[in-house]
This record gives C-alpha cells, structure tokens and sequence, in this order.
C-alpha cells in the first residue's frame, strides 16, 4: 500500500489501547502447562508415574480454555487480557487438587474429577453464551426488578417442599432425581444485578437525604427501607437454611455496593451494627451459630474435635494439614489430605496448603487477588455509573467470598460453609462464578474499547466506526 | 463513585493481606504446635513414610524397613531375628521407640542435622530421601551363642560381652525377652494391646536386664577388692599372705562372715591367689574393712561404679551401680565380698572385667560403630575413649594372673578353653534366706592378648535352687568366647 500524498490531522487515527491478544493466548497455553505439571505431580507423587489421564485432562482443559478464548477474540476483543488466564489457572488447580483426592481415596468420598471437568466445559459454554447474547451488558440495567424477583425465589428456593433438600445440616439445595443444585451461587449474581441498578436509581436519595449527627451523616429513616429488607432477607437465609456462609456474603455485599452507590460511611456502620446484632440474637437462639464460633475460639479443644455434630474436627484436620505442608509443602501427592473432611469442596484451600504449603497458598491468594483487582479496574474505567457498580460489586463479592472461606479454613474468623470460588466441587458454584466472570469480560470490554472514531472529516453526517 | 470503588479496593486489599498474614503465621509459627497435636493422624502415618536405615551388626541385618506397597502406612518396621537382638535394637512402634531405635532415630528416619547435605542432594537429585544406616558392634557368633547358652532350659539372665581394648559392645542378651515384631505393625490398638501384655508379664521381658537392672554381684566383686588392696601396695602379688580365718568375726555385731558353705579356706593363712581361687570370703571381708569405706568406693568409682557418676549412655542410658551407703564395718566386709546393698549391672562387672584385661584402663562402652547415609557416606565413626584408669598395669598384671589360676585351678574350671589363657571370676550371690542365688562369673580371654570380656548372671531361682558361678554361668561364657575367639 503507497502512503496517502496528503495527510488530513483529524484523520489521523488516535492511539488505540492495545488488545493484547496475543499475551492472552501465551499466558493462557502457560497456565494450561502449569495444570498439566500439576497433574504430573499427582501421579509421581502418588505411584511414581505420570498419570494417563495427564494428556486428556490437560488437553481437555486446553481445549476448553481455547474455545473460550476464541469467543472472547470474537465478541468481547477489548477485554481485560489477564481475567481469562488467571481464572483458567484456579480452576484448573482445583481440578487437580480433585483428581489428586480422587485418586488418593480410591474413587470413594465424593470427590469426582471427571464431573468437575465436564462442569469445568459447562461453564465455559455458558461463559461463551454470556458473551454472544449479552453484547451490551447496560441491557441488565433494565431488568434490574426482574433480577431482584429471580434472585429473592433462587435464594427462598431451597425451602419450597419438594424440590429443597438438606445436605450436611444445611437447607441450601434444590433438586430432581439424582441432580442437586446449590441455588444460592446463582442467586448472589441476580441480587447483585438488582443491587446495581437499584442502587443506581436510588443512589442520590439515599446519599443526600439525612442529617448529620455527631460526625457521621445518618440517613432518614424511610431510606432505611432496603437495607433492612436485605438485613431480613440475609437473617432468613441464616435462620431458615442454617447458612451462615451465603447470609454474610450477600449482606456483606450489599452493604459493600451500598457504600460505592452512596459514598456514605454510616451505611457501613449501620450494616455491621445490623448484622452484629442480628448474628448475636442467632447464636442465642441457635445452637449451629454458637457452635461455630467455639469451634473457632478452641479449635484444638479434643472434646469439640470429638463432638459429633458441629464438633471441630473439619477446622483441625485442615489445619493439621496446613501445619504439615510448612512452608514448602508435602509436595502433590505426598500429603495426607483425604484425612480433612470434605477437602474437594469447602476445605480444598486446606489441601492445596498441605500439598503446596504456603508458598502455593501465597501464589493462589495472589491469584485472586490479582482477578479481584482486574475486576475492580475495570469498575473503574466503566463509563457509566450502573456498570462501576456492577463491576464493583461483582469483584467485591469474589473478594468477599474469598475471604470469608480462606478466612474460615485458616481459623481467621469463625468458619462458615461457602465454596473457594472455582476450586471447589460443584456444578452451581462453577456455572455461577464462569457467568460472573462474563460479565466481567463484557463490562471490560467495553471500558477499554476505545470510544467511537469519527471516520471522515466533514459534513454533517458522520459515520462512526465500531 | 471512582473514590469509593478505590476504598473498597483498599478493603479488597486489607482482606487479602490479613489472609496472608494469617496464613503465614499458621504455617510457619502455629504449625509447630499444631504439629504436636496428637489427634493428628498424620504423626502417626508419617513414621510409616520414610524408609528408615537399616540397623545392623557386621553383615547381618538386625533390623530393616519393607516396603507394603500401602499407600498410608508404606514402610513396616522388620527384625529378621527379632528376639536375639532385641535389647540391642529395641523395637519401632506408633507411637514410641527403644534402644538403639531410639537413640539413633533421627539418623534412621533422615531427619538428623548431620543429614541435611544428603537431603539436600535428595531434594536437587528428586530422590526421595532415605535414613541413615546404624553398624553396631555387636558380634552377630558372640550373641547367638550367648542368646542359646543362656536361654536354654529356661534360664532368666543376662550377658554382656566387651572388647576390652576399645570398650565396643560385642554382646547383649537379656532373657527372658520380647519380639519387636510385634509392636511394628501399623496399628495403635493392636500394639498398645501386644504391650500391655508383655508389661504386665511377671517376668519382665521388656527389661533389658544388661542395663537397666542391678543384682548384688557376689564374689564377682572381690576382683574389685583385690583390685584396691593390690593398688594400696606395691610389694603385694599372688603369693603375698593373707589371713583367711574360718569365720570372720564382723565388729560390733553378732554376726559372724562365714566362707561359702562354711567351709575352712586353706589353714588359716593363705595366699591372696588362694584366696581368689577359692572365693574365700573371709579374707576379703577383712582386706574391705581394713582398706575403708572411702578407699573401696574410690577403687570402685575408678571402674565406673557410682551413682555420683556421670550417667552412662551406650547410647541407651544404663542404670547406676553402687557398692552401697557408707555403715559400719559389718556391712562394708559384706559389700566387699559383693553382698548388702552392693548391686551392679551385667555391664557394669563386664567393664571390670574389661578393664582388668586391658592392663588396667576402663574404656567407655558403645555400641554404635558406624553411621552410613543410604549412600554408604560415612556420617559418624567409632568413637573410641577412655573411661578411666581403674589400677596400673603392674597391679593388673598381677590380677590377671590370680584370675587365670582362678580358672585353671579354681571354682571356674568349667571356663577352661584348650589353647586359649581365660581369666574369670565366680560369684554365687545370695538374695535372700530360703531362695536360691544367683550364678555370676566374669571372665576375659586370652589373657596375654585380650580380645573378649563377658560378664553374665542366671537369675536366683531360673536355674535350680544349687546354681553356682561356677557350674551354671561358666560354661555360658565359655560358649560366647569360644564364638569370638573361633575356637
């Protein structure tokens, strides 16, 4: 092509933001390579051979991870080039740390690295889905109400007769024939939909009414109205399904949203004030909250190790187990952590301590943490405030999330049943969080697209390029 | 909304850090208390994990590590000849450990400091890292045979056999004993069971009677005495005169210090190889009580005697003889001839043997020879060294002399190899009025060149109400010398 002979400035092109698509494919191929030395790992740990299934679970994941890059390229191209390889790292090292349970309790106990992976390829097709029907994410903002009404029914779900199950003591589960589903995972995503464009709605209202008492601005008293319908919808979830874990998730991040929404610190304290007060008069009157928090006060007290029910063994033999990984760990494969108690869902943390010690823990906290930040980068480029605040609220939740099942394992705060977002076991959680990371890679797409370019210097029609 | 979006980022971060923070302190500092927590299984099935060292003696393996193919409890504990060697290499169990098992358990389980460049090659090379190797100084003929000697018709006792010139431990029985096998399996209940019946056992058979155990050593001792009494005069030898009266008259008591039997010993008058040859009590009484309590408890603290001594590790730890609290005469002419509260352990007369042979210096007894890591790197040698100096080499020589005649011509004739200078001690100990004694002797061979000390005892009663040193310990000597010396 010859140079054009002259030159107009304003056609000149503005420097684009680059895509980095090609930094996304490599660091994608280097965490699929990070997952198959993984699996190696296991196999020479446990029976000093690679394991056969290396190359099918590997290229299986790979060529998941490929699918889902390639709808990325295709309809979100702008896109945070570090979301989709960090994600495909942690699940994929939950996978291992499954197989590896697996293996190490002969196909007993539960967990299922087969069902995990085929998950795995359910969430990827979803996340693509998301991607090539939700082209423009500010389409939520419209079903704001409607979200709300989805999200309040998925979470009450579990208590209509019939379809709700009780698994291990908690009322968190719907199901039909063998399929069980954990409706609680989906539901914090409606709610957070609801929250955003709600909060978007009402944020003025909510931030400038009110008076100033002391040195904190104390809202009206009407305004009090969504906060303490949450409050009640959060307390019913931890009242009627004994789950503690999705209570202080949701709230948490409500009061969270609430707190961008308005930039007012008294909604901050009257949530904690809210939720102190509400989680007291729970524990008084049910034993399953007290029993928690003594489990996390004396976890090495032998008589709660021996109780049966809300006893401390769980919590120990995590700990025991992370004690013994040490700074290095045990390496894949030579630990012990079949002996923790439902170490492929809720204790997977625990077990990827023992087997990789705190330097693996340290990389994986990283890992999050470095997602969590993307997400909350791109809630600041967003251009429009319900996109900030979804984005906001849907890294915040991942963040949350963490910290209340990291925090619970490592005896930080007391422990509260939630799954380490796409490590552990389960369909619901992976669907949900593989959703959550699409919308993520929508609203990223559009804050670093670059804004639309005049394409032709004069007159008065222009025609914008897309 | 830019400014608090970057405040709940800030929270984001305070959240991730505390979980760091949290989590480096629970795996660094927490986890060596955790670590210690009993109710932790992975205690117990990290004993199973490592292959340990082998423990062995010369070419024969005393105790070694089999792989299960268990993906829990891989590494199970073996002794191919369990119950011989068992006071040597003590037993393995979930939860506890013995002698030589023991004291070398960081060597065997890899985990000493002295290890750390060999796992430090493991961990670069990928090799899983194995325990060090243990040599003991066991001769494998010499405790076989000492094993089937004393252990035969169902004899209680116990031997221990040393190289006189480097203090190495060539011999250690103690009957009746135990199988460690049985404690090796990887099962808490199963073996707390198989202990507790064993230590219930009237018999003791988790003792190990060569150290752990003290016995009044009868006239073993008098080599002690004659030791002292040759020491406090030069002019002094095998001929030299001694009054042996029939009964001794003990002062300021009405008891009398009879001969064994109450026999005559010689004419009255006899000389001090007389003495020794017929184990005439009567003489040494009277040498005891004119020597002094302070000149017999230095003599014996010079052969390691003492429970004022620095204890003595071999590496198990042995228990303290004594010759006894200083009273009057009375009882100081009964502990001079090995009786009253005198009490010693098999070890203890076999490093008086010992040092007799080794013209007069004690060395420290071991039974660690040397430590190899799984590479056949030599992490510890033997470590030889001097106890003491217990008598000068004149004195000895003319100690070893009497001992000889005690073999040739005396009560221990039953010790006598062809071709071979034995040197021994009888000692027939009473343990109380109506019961029957217990049959000591101590001996070393050959004597212009020794190679071998053994101290033995058949406890009171296991060998028929007439044993004697003499006729029942003798001939077990004689059997572990003959093994060492290939005779």
């Amino acid at each position: 092509m010859s140079a054009p002979t002259v030159s107009t400035p304003s056609a000149e092109p503005v420097a684009l933001p680059a895509k980095r698509r090609m930094a996304q494919l490599v660091m994608l191929a280097f965490a699929v390579l990070i997952v198959m030395a993984a699996y190696a790992a296991v196999g020479l740990g446990i029976d000093g051979k690679i394991p056969s299934g290396m190359l099918t679970y590997g290229l299986g994941l790979g060529g998941f991870m490929l699918a889902a890059y390639l709808v990325l390229a295709r309809f979100a191209p702008w896109a945070d080039p570090l979301i989709l390889p960090l994600v495909t790292l942690i699940n994929g090292l939950g996978l291992v740390m499954i197989y590896r349970l697996e293996v190490g309790a002969g196909g007993e106990g539960g967990a299922s690295a087969t069902n995990q992976l085929l998950w795995t390829a359910v969430g990827v097709v979803v996340f693509a889905v998301t991607l090539i029907v939700l082209r423009d994410h500010r389409a939520l903002q419209r079903l704001t109400y409607t979200a709300g009404a989805l999200g309040l029914l998925l979470l009450i779900s579990p208590l209509i007769p019939f379809i709700g199950q009780e698994i291990n003591g908690a009322r968190i589960w719907i199901g039909a024939g063998g399929f069980t589903l954990q409706p609680a995972e989906l539901a914090k995503l409606a709610l957070i939909i609801f929250f955003a464009g709600y909060l978007v709605a009402k944020r003025d209202v909510l931030a400038l009414a009110g008076r100033r008492l002391l040195f904190i601005d104390l809202p009206r008293a009407r305004d009090l109205g969504p906060i303490l319908i949450t409050w009640g919808l959060s307390l019913g979830v931890l009242i009627l399904q004994k789950d503690l874990g999705s209570s202080l998730l949701i709230f948490g991040t409500f009061i969270a949203m609430l707190y961008i929404a308005t930039q007012r610190t008294s909604w901050v304290l009257i949530g904690i004030l809210l939720f102190a007060g509400g989680t007291i008069v729970a524990s008084s009157i049910f034993s399953h909250v007290a029993a928690r928090v003594e489990v996390f006060l004396n976890p090495e007290d032998p008589a709660l190790y021996y109780r049966e029910l809300g006893g401390s063994a769980q919590l120990l033999e995590g700990l025991f187990g992370m004690s013994q990984g040490g700074v290095l760990g045990t390496g894949l494969g030579q630990g012990h952590p079949g002996l923790i108690p439902l170490a492929f869902s809720d204790f997977i943390f625990a077990a990827i301590g023992e087997e990789l010690g705190l330097t693996g823990l340290m990389a994986l906290l990283m890992i999050y943490g470095l997602l969590v930040e993307r997400g909350l980068r791109t809630a600041l480029a967003a251009r429009d405030p319900f996109s900030k605040l979804l984005a906001g609220g849907l890294s915040f939740i991942l963040a949350w999330q963490v910290f209340i099942i990291v925090g619970g394992v490592t005896n930080l705060i007391p422990l509260t049943g939630l799954v380490t977002p796409f490590m552990s076991q389960g369909g619901s959680a992976l669907l949900a969080n593989w959703i959550l990371i699409a919308l993520l890679v929508r609203m990223s797409d559009a804050a670093r697209k670059p804004p639309p370019q005049a394409i032709q210097d004069e007159g008065l029609t222009q025609v914008f390029q897309r | 909304m830019n400014s608090t979006l970057k405040r709940a980022a800030l929270a984001c971060m305070v959240m991730f850090g505390l979980l760091m923070i949290n989590i480096n302190y629970l795996q660094v500092v927490r986890a060596d208390d955790l670590k210690q927590n009993s109710l932790d299984r992975r205690n117990f099935f990290a004993r199973y994990e490592v292959e340990r060292g082998l423990i062995t003696a010369g070419n024969t393996v005393l105790a070694e590590s089999k792989d299960t193919g268990d993906s829990e409890t891989r590494f199970k504990r073996v002794y191919p000849k369990g119950e011989i060697y068992a006071p040597v290499t003590g037993f393995f169990a979930p939860e506890n450990t013995s002698d030589i098992e023991r004291e070398t358990n960081d060597l065997l389980d890899g985990s000493s400091p002295d290890l750390v460049i060999r796992r430090g090659i493991d961990l670069v090379t990928g090799k899983t890292t194995k325990g060090a190797n243990v040599e003991v100084t066991i001769n494998p003929k010499a405790q076989e045979a000492a094993y089937k000697a004393l252990g035969a018709s169902g004899k209680k006792g116990a031997l221990v056999a040393i190289d006189p010139r480097s203090g190495a431990i060539l011999a250690m029985v103690s009957i009746p004993t135990y199988d460690p096998n049985l404690f090796a399996p990887a099962d808490k209940a199963a073996v707390n069971k198989a202990y507790a019946k064993l230590e219930k056992d009237k018999d003791q058979p988790l003792v190990n009677r060569a150290i752990a155990r003290t016995y009044p050593p009868g006239s073993t001792f008098k080599v002690v005495t004659m030791a002292a009494y040759l020491e406090s005069d030069d002019s002094l030898g095998p001929q030299s005169q001694v009054d042996a009266p029939q009964v001794l008259d003990l002062p300021n008591t009405t008891a009398d210090l009879p001969n064994y039997g109450g026999a005559a010993c010689g004419a009255g008058r006899v000389t001090l190889s007389f003495s020794l040859e017929k184990s005439c009590n009567t003489p040494f009484g009277k040498i005891g009580i004119d020597l002094g309590y302070e000149t017999m408890k230095e003599q014996a603290a010079k052969f390691g005697i003492g429970p004022d001594l620095e204890p003595l590790r071999i590496p198990m730890g042995v228990s303290p003889s004594s010759i006894g609290p200083e009273e009057d005469k009375a009882a100081l002419a009964q502990a001079s001839i090995g009786q009253r509260s005198n009490q010693m352990t098999p070890l203890q007369m076999a490093m008086v043997a010992a040092g007799i042979a080794n013209d007069g210096v004690v060395m420290k007894p071991y039974l660690v020879k040397r430590v190899t890591d799984a590479e056949g790197t030599e992490i510890q040698g033997e470590d030889r060294e001097e106890l003491s100096t217990a008598m000068s080499p004149e004195s000895a020589a003319k100690l070893q002399e009497m001992m000889v005649n005690v073999v040739e011509l005396g009560t221990a004739g039953a010790a006598k190899i062809p071709g071979v200078k034995v040197g021994g001690k009888t000692g027939t100990a009473e343990t109380a009025e109506g019961r029957a004694p217990h049959a000591w002797f101590i001996s070393f061979a050959p004597a212009d060149d020794p190679q071998i000390a053994v101290a033995l005892i058949v406890e009171s009663g296991s060998a028929g109400d007439d044993a004697s040193g003499g006729q029942t310990a003798a001939p077990i000597a004689k059997s572990v010398m003959e093994a060492v010396l290939n005779k």
